[in-house]
C-alpha cells in the first residue's frame, strides 16, 4: 500500500503576516485508508473550461482507471478565419480565450506581420511587451487567489476568505485591478482589446495615463511583497509530489523571455520559431476533444514553472528574492509549484513594466500611423509569445489578397494536457492509501496548479491526415 | 428574507464573460453580500440545482448541449444570456458559414459520428430566455445594473437605439466621416461606444437595435471602396445568426 507522504504542518511564524489560519491545511498526513476508491469529478471547479477526472482505485490498490478527461465543445477558430482579410484576423482569435486575448491578438499579429512582411516601431514593441505584462498580471493574480488559495486554506472558493482574511484578499483584489487598468491603459481593455492592429496601434496612452500607470505598479509592489510572504508561509501545505518532465518555452540571451525569443527545451535544442511544429507534435486521444503533444518524452510541460526552470537567471532582483524566500529552486519538478512560479513571474512582471513605462516616458509616446506593407502578397508566418499559461504558436498563410489560406494554432494548454495526464499516472498510486476524499482533493489540485484554459485548448480539432478525397473548404496543415 | 440564489454556467466561449463580473473586483463582493452563490465552477466548488436565477455564456454547438442547457431552463426561474455567445450567437457562428459537411469529414474523418457538432447557435435558438446582458465581452458595469434590477424583480432595461447616440455624446469623430465602416448605425447601445472610442470601429457584438434598419444599413456601407465581400465579413463578425450576414 503507498505510504502518504509525510509533509510538516508548521509554517513560520515570522513570515505569515496573518494570524494562524483556522482551515485544515491541505498538508495534514492522511490515515491510511483501505477499500476501493472512486473519484469522479465532473467538471472539475475553479479551472477555465470543462475537464473531467476519472479514477478507480481497486482494493488492493493497484489503479484500474486513470483519465483526465477533455470534454468541452470545440469552436474551430482555425476554420473561422479561412477567408478572412489579414486587419480582422487578431480580432477573431481574440475570442478563443477571455483571459488571455492579449495573448492571442500578440501571436496573431506576429504571424501576420512575419507572413505580410509587416515591420512594426521600436514603440510598439515596447507596448505590446507591456501589453503582454499586464495580462500576464492579471491572469496569475486570479489564478493564485481565486483559484488555488481556497484549496490552501480549505475552503472552496475565495468569498469565505474575504470574511476570514479580509486584509488579504482586499490587496489581492488592488493588485488584479491595477492589472485591469494596466491592461485598459495600453490596449483599450483586458479582454478582446480594440487598439492593436497590424502595424501598431490605433490609440496611445498619454503622458499622465503613462504616470499615472508608473505609480499605481509602484504601489503594487507592496502588495506583492506581502502575497509573497503570505504564500510563503503556506507554501508547505503544498503537496510534495515531483516528477521530471521535459520544460518547454521561449528563450532568449537577454532577458526573461515572453514576447519573443528562441523556441527552448530542458531536453532539446532550442529552435527559431518558425520549426514550431518539430517540437510541438499534436495528436489526438479519444478522451479528448483537445490535442495532446509530446517531444522528447512522453509529454512536456509548458507555463511559469516550464519559463522558470528554463530562464530563471534572467530574472528581475526582485523577483529572484521572491523564489529563495518561496523556497521555488531552478530545476523544480512539482507541478504544485507552478503556482509559485506564477507569483514569482508577477514580481518579474511588474518590475519590468515600471522601467518599461519610464523608457516609454523618456522616449515620449509619438502617435504614429500602423506600418503598412509595402504590397501585399502570398506568405507563411509564424507568431509566438508566452501567455500566462505557456508557449503560444500561431501560424497562418496568407494568399495573394491578404487573406487566410490555412491557419494553425497551438495552445499552451494542449501542450499540457499529456503531462497532467502522466502526472496523474504517476501521482495516484502514490495517493492510494487516501480516503476518497481527500484523493479526489489532490488530484483536484494537480490539475488546478497548471492553470488549463481548456476552452483555449479545443478552439479546434484535427483529423489525422485523412485524405477524404473531397474538396475542402478548409485545410489543417497538420501531417502526421 | 432569503437571499436569491444565483448560479453560472457555460457552454461554448471564452468565458470572458465571467472573467468581467471577476473583474468587478471590490464590488464583485458587495454584490456577493446580497445573493447566495450556489454554482460558480470558474471561482468555486460546489454545485446545487436549486437557484433563482442563472446566468448561461456560451452558445450551443451540440446536441449535448441542448439536454443540459434544458435542465438548466427548468431548474431556473429566470435564466440570463451572459455576452454575445449565448444571446445572439457571437463570434461562434461564423463556422456556420462553412459548408458543415465538409469541415466535419475533413476534420474527423471516420470518427466523425463519434464527435456530433452543428450549427452554432444562440441560447434563445433552444430554450425561452428571460434576459440578456449584450457584449463581447459584456460591459461589467452593464453586468451590475441589470442583475440589481433582476434582483428587485424587475425586467432589466437594455438600450434600444444604436450606438450612434452614444458615440455623438463621446464626442467621437464618425468612422465613416474617416472613410471607414462601422456597425454602431445598426447595433445596440449600452457601451458608450467602447470599440470607436478606442481607435477601432463597431463590430456588431451587441447585437441588432430593434428596428434596425439593414437596407439603409448597405446603402450607407455601399459606397466606392467597399467591397461586398468587406461588408458582408463586416457582419458575419457578431451577427451570423441574424439574415443581416448573408
Amino acid at each position: 500500500m503507498a505510504k502518504t507522504p509525510a509533509k510538516s504542518t508548521t509554517k513560520s511564524p515570522a513570515k505569515a503576516k496573518k494570524a494562524a489560519s483556522p482551515a485544515t491545511p491541505v498538508s495534514t498526513p492522511a490515515e491510511s485508508v483501505g477499500g476501493p476508491k472512486k473519484v469522479r469529478v465532473h467538471y472539475l471547479t475553479r479551472v477555465e473550461g470543462h475537464g473531467n477526472i476519472v479514477v478507480d482505485v481497486e482494493a488492493d490498490g493497484t489503479v484500474s482507471t486513470c483519465r483526465w478527461e477533455v470534454p468541452e465543445a470545440p469552436r474551430f477558430f482555425e476554420a473561422m478565419v479561412v477567408g478572412r482579410d489579414y486587419t480582422d484576423i487578431h480580432h477573431i482569435v481574440s475570442r478563443i480565450c477571455g483571459i488571455c486575448a492579449i495573448g492571442h491578438q500578440l501571436a496573431s499579429l506576429q504571424a501576420t506581420e512575419d507572413a505580410l512582411n509587416i515591420n512594426v516601431s521600436e514603440q510598439t514593441h515596447l507596448l505590446r511587451r507591456l501589453a503582454l505584462h499586464g495580462e500576464n498580471l492579471q491572469s496569475h493574480l486570479l489564478h493564485i487567489a481565486y483559484l488555488v488559495l481556497p484549496d490552501l486554506m480549505g475552503v472552496d472558493s475565495i468569498l469565505p476568505l474575504a470574511a476570514t482574511h479580509k486584509d488579504a484578499v482586499l490587496k489581492f483584489i488592488a493588485a488584479r485591478r491595477v492589472s485591469n487598468e494596466f491592461s485598459r491603459l495600453i490596449c483599450g481593455r483586458t479582454t478582446h482589446p480594440q487598439r492593436m492592429t497590424p502595424g501598431g496601434f490605433t490609440m496611445f496612452p498619454t503622458t499622465e495615463e503613462l504616470t499615472s500607470l508608473r505609480t499605481m505598479l509602484l504601489e503594487t509592489l507592496p502588495n506583492l511583497d506581502f502575497a509573497v510572504d503570505f504564500f510563503a508561509g503556506i507554501v508547505d501545505r503544498l503537496p510534495q509530489f515531483e516528477r521530471e518532465t521535459e520544460y518547454v518555452g521561449l528563450v532568449s540571451p537577454a532577458e526573461y523571455a515572453m514576447y519573443w525569443g528562441e523556441i527552448g527545451s530542458s531536453r532539446d535544442e532550442r529552435r527559431p520559431v518558425r520549426q514550431y511544429r518539430n517540437i510541438s507534435r499534436e495528436y489526438m486521444v479519444p478522451t479528448s476533444t483537445a490535442k495532446w503533444t509530446k517531444n522528447l518524452g512522453e509529454s512536456y510541460m509548458v507555463g511559469a514553472l516550464a519559463r522558470f526552470n528554463l530562464n530563471a537567471q534572467h530574472l528581475m532582483p526582485k523577483a529572484k528574492a521572491a523564489a529563495i524566500k518561496l523556497g521555488l529552486i531552478k530545476g523544480c519538478t512539482n507541478p504544485y509549484y507552478i503556482t509559485i512560479a506564477q507569483l514569482v513571474e508577477c514580481v518579474h512582471t511588474v518590475e519590468e513594466s515600471i522601467l518599461q513605462v519610464e523608457e516609454l516616458l523618456t522616449r515620449g509616446i509619438r502617435e504614429e500611423a500602423p506600418a503598412r506593407p509595402s504590397s501585399i502578397c502570398a506568405g507563411r508566418g509564424v507568431g509566438a509569445v508566452e501567455v500566462p499559461r505557456g508557449i503560444l504558436f500561431h501560424f497562418y498563410e496568407y494568399d495573394d489578397n491578404g487573406r487566410i489560406f490555412q491557419a494553425d494554432c497551438v495552445i499552451p494548454t494542449n501542450q499540457n494536457h499529456g503531462n497532467i495526464q502522466k502526472d496523474l499516472d504517476a501521482l495516484v498510486p502514490q495517493l492510494s492509501g487516501l480516503s476518497e476524499k481527500e484523493l479526489e482533493l489532490r488530484l483536484s489540485m494537480l490539475v488546478r496548479a497548471y492553470d488549463p484554459c481548456i476552452s483555449c485548448s479545443t478552439h479546434c480539432i484535427d483529423a489525422r491526415g485523412l485524405d477524404t478525397g473531397a474538396r475542402s473548404l478548409v485545410r489543417f496543415n497538420r501531417k502526421k | 428574507m432569503a437571499k436569491p440564489k444565483i448560479a453560472f454556467f457555460d457552454f461554448a466561449g471564452c468565458e470572458g464573460d465571467q472573467l468581467q463580473i471577476a473583474n468587478l473586483e471590490e464590488r464583485l463582493l458587495d454584490i456577493l453580500g446580497h445573493v447566495e452563490v450556489v454554482s460558480f465552477r470558474e471561482v468555486a466548488t460546489g454545485h446545487s440545482d436549486d437557484y433563482d436565477v442563472a446566468f448561461v455564456e456560451g452558445s450551443i454547438t451540440r446536441p449535448e448541449d441542448e439536454i443540459r442547457l434544458k435542465e438548466i431552463r427548468k431548474n431556473a426561474k429566470v435564466l440570463v444570456a451572459l455576452g454575445a455567445c449565448a444571446a445572439i450567437g457571437g463570434i461562434n457562428c461564423l463556422k456556420n458559414f462553412l459548408a458543415e459537411n465538409v469541415y466535419r469529414e475533413e476534420v474527423y474523418g471516420s470518427s466523425a459520428r463519434w464527435y456530433p457538432t452543428y450549427a452554432a447557435r444562440p441560447l434563445k435558438s433552444v430554450v425561452k430566455v428571460d434576459a440578456e446582458v449584450p457584449g463581447c465581452p459584456i460591459d461589467k458595469v452593464e453586468f451590475a445594473r441589470i442583475t440589481k434590477e433582476l434582483l428587485l424583480g424587475r425586467t432589466p432595461w437594455i438600450a434600444d437605439f444604436p450606438v450612434c447616440v452614444e458615440c455623438k455624446q463621446a464626442g467621437n469623430v464618425c468612422r465613416y466621416e474617416m472613410g471607414k465602416m462601422c456597425l454602431g448605425i445598426i447595433t445596440r447601445a449600452g457601451c458608450k461606444a467602447a470599440c470607436v472610442s478606442q481607435g477601432a470601429h463597431c463590430w456588431g457584438c451587441r447585437g441588432l437595435v430593434p428596428g434596425a434598419n439593414l437596407d439603409a444599413a448597405r446603402i450607407v456601407m455601399d459606397r466606392p471602396g467597399t467591397s461586398r465581400k468587406a461588408i458582408q465579413d463586416l457582419l458575419r463578425f457578431f451577427l451570423g445568426d441574424t439574415g443581416a450576414a448573408l
